[in-house]
């Protein structure tokens, strides 16, 4: 994973609430067991005046001049929301964005956007908003976003942080403690031994 | 102070603190289907990492599988047979037990993980699916991942997390005659938002609770996805233990002392704490594009969104009954247990419905309720009152590209999410109750089933 250390781009707006990622990435756009040839489907529903033949709808954000080579989406509440495919994240990923703001993130969106590099920043509603079509700034080290003179402060778990900013694996990071799982396993075993089930033939 | 069910489990399963103040929290379960199960096994085979215990890794053929009768691995969905042929091989390479497309116990993984026992109280059970909170309904922390979090827990065995906070609802009181529990699931999410449960774990707890029997409490605790909470669980009791007693992988007998704790202690604290009076929930019908947008089914629709009005053709101030409708779906995880097929058929035997429904299904939840349901004679009350039965699987509950509704379908349907293009694109759905779904596709329109009386019964 690329580690993020700062991230300048223009803020595209999709400003509603509770975008589902049926809505990021349809079902019907996900044709193979892979995490690549996403982008194209990226959106579609609103992306494209039809979806078959890819008419792209002058009035979706995403195909506005001033987004072209966009990093950054700006939502509403929510953003995430609905099922837990992780082809959302790949698609925008593989789109070009590296972060999204927003008042609020689905959980499980969320968890996915940390296990790709991609920087999820929550902020209050009325700041996202003023960002629409601006340049800005994110710092992920100060936890800052800023646009023209104004800053603002933006909260990350630190295990989430660290993972970005360094672009962690999380399986090898913890396979590293693979002896402390074990002897826990071997505990467990014996404590709970219910939990465990016979090896399949 | 006490702890409350979620910090019991959280905290009997809390292996080490990572660097960062994360928790390495252990995984009893892992549950994989072809949809996003199949990239997780992928990435495993080309990183050459391995399953840490494979007896504790399930798969099921269940999302792109074809649902009609006679089915094989072909499917209409674009390149469908590929995710199940791929599954297929990559289970076996790992070593994992796979429900296949037409094996005896085939079916929803949240309705064939309890049926098998795999689920249990005060496990951590984990899958690439959202509705994986339904499990908790046997008081197991149940959740959904991403496929890189499946990856990571058949690996390590663990997952690295955040402790969410926690969340009681409470639902005092009866249920009205008429309303079930996907009506209080509904009823929540729209008092308090389809973000209402963001960063929770969710206790559903209270008289009206306890009373649901174990599918209806999987009914709910399938919704808590949809209110954004990170899971919903419910403290097991009797009827818990009763259910999972004798299922192929449950233990022989319940005995441990930690089955017994597995409750909320009396002076526990939740961070946020909701009520709602059963009494006061009717039967609840989504008007827009979601969950969060549904009302009572003798309501009018509220000014929402400009957008979901545009989408769902409903203005604001329109009565939601009388919608006129054009097709009906019965299954999902939400509400595809027999219990459900029961309640629907009541109302449906004897009847037709109406001539403008186009497509009603009806698909079972499992192999097993499909045979159960056959058993009792169900599937002709469907098929007589115009719906088709079929083959288990999540089906129409989302459009993969294959199958689909009539275009510019309007569908009340017993699924979990009236996104837009849920159904298919420009499909407008109604999420409701089996019960609600059967009424309206007898009646033709948005109908409350509480006014069309059962088999029997004086209207």
């Amino acid at each position: 994973m690329k580690p993020i250390a700062t991230i300048t781009s223009p803020g595209v707006p999709l400003l509603r609430d509770n975008i589902d990622t049926d809505t990021i990435i349809p079902s019907r756009e996900m044709t193979s067991t892979g995490r690549t040839g996403l982008a194209d489907g990226l959106f579609a529903p609103w992306r494209y005046t039809d979806a078959a033949t890819r008419v792209r709808d002058p009035a979706f954000a995403l195909n506005q001049r001033d987004a072209i080579g966009t990093r950054l989406l700006l939502a509403g509440k929510n953003f995430g929301c609905g099922s837990s495919r992780e082809h959302a994240v790949w698609a925008l990923a593989e789109f070009g964005i590296e972060a999204i703001i927003a008042p609020s993130f689905a959980p499980i969106f969320k968890g996915n956007c940390l296990r790709n590099g991609l920087l999820p920043v929550e902020l209050p509603e009325e700041v996202v908003r003023g960002l629409a079509w601006q340049m800005v700034e994110i710092d992920l080290d100060p936890q800052t976003v800023s646009a023209g003179s104004e800053r603002w402060h933006f909260d990350i778990d630190p295990e989430a942080k660290t993972m970005l900013a360094e672009g962690l694996d999380a399986i090898d990071l913890t396979l590293k403690q693979k002896p402390a799982i074990l002897q826990w396993l071997a505990n467990d075993r014996c404590t709970r031994p219910w939990a465990y089930l016979e090896k399949p033939t | 102070m006490g702890q409350t069910l979620f910090d019991k489990i959280w905290n009997a399963h809390r292996i080490a603190d990572t660097a960062g103040g994360a928790h390495l929290i252990a995984i009893d379960r892992v549950f994989l289907h072809e949809r996003t199960g199949a990239a997780a096994l992928r990435r495993m085979a080309e990183t050459g990492r391995k399953v840490l215990d494979r007896a504790r890794v399930f798969a099921v053929m269940d999302h792109i599988v074809d649902t009609r009768p006679g089915r094989g691995d072909g499917t209409l969905m674009p390149g469908g047979e590929g995710f199940i042929t791929e599954t297929r091989a990559a289970t076996h390479a790992a070593g994992i037990t796979l429900f296949d497309v037409n094996d005896r116990d085939q079916g929803i993984i949240h309705v064939i993980s309890p049926e098998q026992g795999i689920v249990l109280p005060g496990l951590t059970l984990v899958a690439p699916d959202s509705h994986t909170c339904t499990q908790g309904a046997f008081g197991a922390l149940a959740w959904g991942i991403g496929s890189s979090e499946a990856e990571h827990a058949m690996v390590t065995g663990t997952l690295r997390m955040e402790r969410p906070r926690t969340m009681r609802v409470t639902f005092s009181g009866a249920l009205s005659p008429g309303v079930t529990p996907k009506d209080m699931a509904l009823a929540l999410i729209a008092a308090h938002g389809a973000g209402g449960g963001a960063g929770h774990a969710v206790e559903f707890a209270g008289e009206a609770v306890r009373a649901l029997d174990m599918e209806g409490r999987m009914t709910l605790c399938n919704m808590a996805t949809e209110f954004s909470a990170m899971t919903g669980i419910i403290a097991p009791d009797a009827k818990t233990f009763g259910y999972l007693a004798g299922r192929p992988h449950a233990p022989e007998a319940f005995d441990d002392p930690y089955w017994s704790a597995l409750h909320s202690d009396e002076d526990a604290v939740f961070d946020h704490d909701i009520t709602i009076n059963a009494g006061t929930i009717a039967p609840m019908v989504s008007w827009g594009t979601s969950p969060e947008h549904t009302i009572p089914v003798t309501g009018t629709v509220p000014q929402g969104p400009e957008r979901a009005h545009d989408y769902i053709g409903l203005d604001a101030g329109a009565p939601l009954a009388g919608t006129p409708l054009d097709a009906a779906f019965i299954g999902s995880c939400t509400n595809s247990r027999i219990s459900d097929l029961r309640r629907a058929a009541a109302l449906l035997k004897g009847r037709r419905i109406a001539p403008g429904i186009r497509k009603a299904l009806v698909v079972p939840g499992s192999l097993a309720v499909k045979r159960q349901a056959e058993a009792e004679g169900l599937d002709k009350v469907f098929e007589a009152a115009g719906f088709e039965w079929r083959m288990s699987g999540c089906s129409l509950c989302f459009y993969a590209g294959g199958e689909g509704f009539p275009d510019g379908s309007r569908v009340i349907s017993s699924t979990n999410r009236n996104f837009e293009g849920r159904q298919g694109p420009g499909i407008r759905t109604h999420i409701a109750s089996p019960e609600t779904v059967a009424a309206s596709a007898i009646a033709g329109v948005i109908a409350d089933p509480r006014t069309v009386a059962r088999a029997g019964e004086p209207a």
